[in-house]
């Protein structure tokens, strides 16, 4: 009841929805970029919504099954095959002993989510199974998967004998794109940037530059200046935070991102609008929008509504 | 919003909200971000994930659905979580602040364990020995934890040593180092990038993942360093 790494991929990690509750001690949440992708093929597979996932960036490498097991992949769409075999993302997909799981070409998005039926064995570290890289803890030994790990399924994985099978309705799946505009909220500091740079922040094209990565996207644009120099002591920051640098330039921060941060908060990516931004790449573009917090709270309930739907409909299939 | 309400409160995101009591680096203000983070961890609402003391502000984290569906009377999960805040506010001001620990630290001020320890002294014109020397003489409160597992924020340095940090930070840091930005020092948990002025290096571990308590050090604790060679 496992699948071994046969060939490694660049950059493939455990995640789950993050390690919360340990912010005041230094530890970042860590945690899948892709929020909404990891909870839907949970969902899709009767999961926990909350239970790891494996976060694979293109090349991928190959997983291979060495029992049977049922899965879905979400996010990116890398163009995945069992054996030759083309598979879809957003569905549920099983799988006999011995094949083999490949991605043969980015189509779209930048990291791509495997979940198993039953989920994966292994051990929490402060209650999450998401790997923290900078403390080199949680996931598997606390690093990037290697050639030749092997990670066990919990022992209620198994060929799934459902006849029908859900799959994510497309208004359920976030609408990305290598150009998308993303919401955001003013930050703290958004009042001392120069009414001008206010304008070009929802105006202006940004480019995600090479220099980003699961802690933050650093993003080229036009520079944008404050008022007056403001002196910062440190505090909390948030995945989607969007910081001003001593530069003029602009770093959004990711799931992997510090727990504090001392550059003035100018505004923050609203939690339903993320995946969108996590799936870009390096010379992807994005625009913002300004939404009010009341906007904000309206989205982020809309779209818990419809995860409870699939939820709902996923039990009933199951019976 | 205007600028000069204290505390100031607005939204980190929309799953969280930040209570800012200050901008000045100062002992009261980083009591009352503790008290006020310490009492929400007592005394946790329904969808309250958890808190976050910094300098002078606490981050409250909270999940969005769960505190809409207990506080329908709001048109916002922020705006309820801004009235509780508010409400027991004036509570935290008078809490009897928790007594922080008083912690030692070994030290080694090598030229290996403190490779700035001579652009210290050049930047303070005192010899290499008088910089630790002032360095030893204080005692240094946690501010907050941050940066990385286990980081502490401490100060306040001895304003003759108070170099800025490096221009340029260092591609690797190794674990343990201990180092001055300006009036803040800070000790590495990890080998990591970093910028300080690294001037010694203690073996203790600042953050162990496999204690059930991870972190050394916590916010409000008090900490004083000994040089284990001199």
């Amino acid at each position: 009841m496992s699948l071994v790494l046969v060939k490694e991929g660049i950059f493939n990690t455990v995640q789950d929805l993050g390690r919360e509750g340990f912010r005041r001690f230094g530890v970042n949440p860590a945690g899948t970029m892709d929020r909404a992708a990891t909870r839907l093929i949970n969902i899709l597979l009767g999961n926990d919504e909350n239970e790891a996932v494996l976060e694979l960036h293109f090349p991928s490498g190959e997983i291979h099954f060495e029992s049977d097991a049922t899965l879905a992949l979400g996010g990116g769409d890398f163009s995945p095959a069992i054996d030759l075999e083309p598979i879809s993302n957003w569905r549920v997909v099983s799988v006999t002993k011995k094949s083999t799981l490949r991605f043969t070409s980015k189509l779209k998005g930048e990291r791509t989510y495997l979940a198993v039926k039953g989920g994966f064995k292994i051990d929490q570290w402060l209650g999450s199974k998401c790997t923290n890289l900078a403390a080199a803890v949680g996931g598997v030994d606390g690093r990037r998967l290697r050639l030749g790990d092997r990670i066990e399924f919990s022992s209620e994985t198994g060929h799934d004998r459902v006849k029908k099978r859900p799959s994510v309705s497309t208004s359920l799946i976030p609408h990305y794109s290598r150009f998308p505009t993303v919401r955001i909220l003013a930050g703290a500091e958004f009042d001392c940037l120069t009414d001008q740079s206010q304008e070009t922040l929802f105006d202006g094209t940004f480019v995600v530059s090479k220099n980003s990565d699961r802690m933050g996207f650093r993003l080229q644009g036009e520079r944008l200046s404050l008022h007056s120099p403001i002196e910062m002591l440190s505090a909390a920051a948030c995945f989607g935070t969007i910081q001003l640098l001593p530069d003029g330039q602009v770093i959004v921060l990711m799931a992997d991102h510090q727990t504090s941060g001392g550059y003035p908060r100018i505004a923050h990516v609203i939690e339903r609008d993320l995946p969108l931004l996590a799936q870009l790449a390096p010379n992807d573009k994005v625009a913002f929008h300004q939404v009010g917090i009341v906007e904000a709270e309206a989205l982020l309930l809309e779209f818990e509504r419809d995860l409870q739907l699939l939820k709902a409909g996923v039990e009933l299939s199951n019976g | 919003m205007t600028t000069d309400e204290i505390p100031r409160i607005f939204p980190l995101g929309n799953g969280a909200l930040t209570v800012e009591f200050g901008r000045d680096l100062s002992v009261s203000l980083n009591e009352s971000a503790i008290a006020l983070a310490n009492y929400f961890d007592a005394n946790p609402f329904a969808g309250y994930i958890e808190s976050a003391p910094a300098y002078a502000s606490t981050t409250i984290f909270f999940d969005v659905p769960l505190v809409r569906r207990s506080c329908p009377d709001y048109q916002t999960a922020f705006d309820a979580v801004k009235h509780m805040v508010e409400s027991i506010l004036p509570m935290c001001d008078i809490a009897t602040t928790v007594e922080g620990r008083h912690v030692e630290i070994p030290v080694r001020f090598t030229e290996v364990a403190g490779p700035d320890l001579s652009i210290v002294a050049e930047f303070s014109g005192l010899t290499e020995q008088k910089v630790v020397d002032l360095f030893l003489s204080v005692d240094y409160r946690v501010y907050m934890i941050g940066f990385l597992p286990g980081f502490p924020y401490m100060g306040e340095v001895d304003e003759r040593i108070a170099i800025p940090r490096k221009t340029s930070p260092r591609l690797r840091v190794p674990k343990g180092s201990i180092g001055i930005g300006g009036r803040q020092t800070g000790i590495y948990p990890f080998d990591s990038p970093g910028g300080w002025q690294i001037i010694g290096r203690t073996d203790l571990y600042l953050f162990d993942p496999v204690k059930r308590n991870p972190c050394l050090l916590e916010a409000g604790d008090t900490v004083r360093f000994v040089n284990i060679d001199g």
